[in-house]
């Protein structure tokens, strides 16, 4: 049984991550269906047109090869998206304030917004599974490492999201870092390929490129095979995420971009 | 135990901008209290720092006894919040805006749909509960942040000018709804640009001008303080000069409506009776401005007079 302060924590946690998952539910025309219908697109052209041509990559069919950084790609953006549109849009709108002014720490609204994240990461994540399967076999090689490195990826970028909604000012900032920042790093984080096929400067360079862990830990889930060991992997993606959920809170406690 | 106690409370914007320049103010439990000022004289300012929207550059201001720096949580549990500014989201529906800020507060799922349906049937709300908040009137909007506000049972509730763009059949039965709310028991404190509205519901008022209270007493001992009021009357006779009436200046409007200065000391009986014997017969009178309107003129005037000397 909770006392009364935490179930008052847990109630108002409930309640962010309730509206949180109507909202994109309600929109999901905008939140939902692009994911689905770029991403048949990235598995029609690359994996049924282009994939053939190229061959086997690490022993899979190329289509099989990108499917678990195609699944990682769109958990990434969707997951940010959805934390830095809503945080923003409740800064925008001034619905933040209902939080503000209510008894709840910090934390819980910030954990309530990454959970929101993290809800729409994993949905996207499960429609595009579900796209991948018209175009390819998928095999679970570790259920347990598929799991947690979705779900820990989506953790990061929902972080991701909510810092760069805090600092946002208006809607062009919201779409600077996912545009110049995430977008590029997604595409060299090693979703269409292997770095082992890059030259050896290129492939240290990689190993800066946060994502190219997330996604090779969950292609390790997926198929059995990665570039980088799963121990690194995991130690990238939770120091990340640390890094990140002190600097939220830090933000919040600063009321950076929410109080004057 | 007082409502609200602010204590040399100060905020200084980063542009350097000082809104509070060292206020204290107290707000018993039950009052029903005005803060009034002109725009930009600190009412905001103050109002977002009792309810942790702003921070406050110094000073103490404690909810209940509980200081909002080191008990926020439990000051903010007493506080309800209806902001100057529409904000709630305009893409939800109206009953999930309440029933979701009653979460924010702790309160079960049930609780919450029964207390939204309650105040949302007590403002009128009830029959657009599943319409998106966006399609709402802007009186019907006010409303619907008042029902948001009362939705946990605050021991203090804070208006922030409520009834701005409303009409004033709405903000009559708004005025019911508040008067009825404070006589249940909840500590009310209002600003308004709207003087009438103060007089008409308050029971103590502090004017605020420039980071500073200027003024803090009984709406009684305020108005009191009026020594001169100006009517207007009209008459049934058509004159083409005012009358004269001993320690009366009559101006004549138009033919058929004076304007007259009453000073407390004079009363009005003898220039009834001297109009009577003139033959004038007074139809109707009123004021001509609000009472507590020419009153709050002069204190910010004689707040500039004092600033500039």
């Amino acid at each position: 049984m909770l006392s009364g302060t935490a179930r008052r924590y847990a109630i108002a946690y409930q309640t962010i991550v309730i509206k949180e998952v109507a909202r994109f539910l309600r929109i999901w025309v905008q939140t939902i269906l692009p994911a689905a219908i770029t991403m048949t697109l990235y598995f029609l052209i690359f994996g049924n047109l282009i994939g053939p041509r190229i061959g086997e990559m690490e022993g899979f069919r190329y289509v099989q090869y990108i499917a678990p950084g195609i699944i990682m790609m769109a958990v990434i953006t969707n997951s940010y998206a959805n934390v830095v549109s809503s945080f923003f849009g409740s800064k925008f709108q001034k619905h933040i304030e209902e939080m503000l002014v209510a008894p709840i720490p910090n934390w819980i609204i910030i954990a309530g917004f990454i959970t929101g994240g993290v809800a729409r990461g994993l949905c996207v994540g499960v429609v595009v599974t579900a796209v991948a399967l018209f175009f390819t076999d998928l095999q679970v090689h570790s259920l347990t490492v598929m799991a947690s490195t979705i779900l820990l990826t989506a953790m990061l970028f929902s972080l991701g999201g909510l810092i760069n909604g805090l600092f946002a000012r208006n809607f062009d900032d919201t779409s600077i870092i996912p545009t110049f920042v995430l977008t590029p790093l997604t595409y060299l984080g090693g979703v269409f390929y292997s770095i082992k096929l890059l030259p050896e400067t290129w492939q240290i360079v990689s190993f800066g490129n946060p994502i190219l862990y997330m996604v090779n830990a969950f292609r390790y889930g997926v198929l059995g095979v990665s570039d980088i060991p799963l121990p690194a992997a995991y130690g990238v993606i939770l120091l990340f995420i640390a890094a990140l959920w002190l600097l939220s809170l830090r933000l919040f406690n600063q009321g950076t971009g929410i109080k004057t | 135990m007082p409502a609200l106690s602010i204590k040399n409370l100060h905020k200084t914007y980063k542009n350097g901008f000082q809104a509070l320049k060292g206020i204290d103010l107290e707000v018993e439990s039950g009052d029903f209290f005005a803060l009034l000022g002109p725009n930009g004289a600190g009412k905001s300012t103050t109002i977002g720092i009792i309810t942790g929207l702003v921070t406050k550059s110094g000073g103490s201001v404690s909810i209940y006894g509980h200081d909002i720096e080191h008990e926020i949580e439990a000051a903010k549990t007493h506080i309800g919040l209806v902001p100057q500014e529409i904000n709630f989201s305009q893409f939800e529906p109206v009953i999930d805006i309440v029933v979701n800020q009653a979460g924010y507060y702790g309160l079960e799922r049930t609780l919450a749909k029964q207390r939204a349906a309650k105040y949302l049937k007590a403002l009128g709300l009830w029959e657009k509960r599943n319409d998106r908040s966006r399609t709402l009137s802007g009186g019907m909007k006010r409303r619907l942040m008042i029902a948001r506000a009362l939705v946990h049972e605050p021991k203090l509730l804070i208006l922030d000018e409520p009834t701005a763009g409303v009409d004033i059949e709405l903000r009559r039965s708004m005025w019911e709804f508040l008067r009825a709310t404070n006589l249940d028991g909840t500590t009310i404190i209002l600003t308004t640009h709207y003087l009438e509205e103060a007089e008409r519901l308050c029971r103590r008022i502090a004017i605020i001008d420039q980071g500073e209270i200027i003024e803090n007493t009984s709406m009684k001992r305020l108005v009191a303080q009026l020594d001169m009021e100006t009517f207007i009357l009209d008459i049934r006779q058509h004159l083409t000069e005012p009358p004269l009436v001993d320690g009366y200046h009559l101006r004549l409007v138009d033919e058929t409506t004076l304007e007259v200065d009453v000073s407390k000391a004079l009363g009005i009986n003898e220039l009834f009776r001297g109009l009577s014997e003139q033959g004038v017969e007074v139809v109707s009178m009123r004021n001509k401005a609000n009472r507590l309107e020419e009153l709050f003129i002069r204190l910010l005037d004689k707040s500039a007079n004092n600033a500039h000397a």
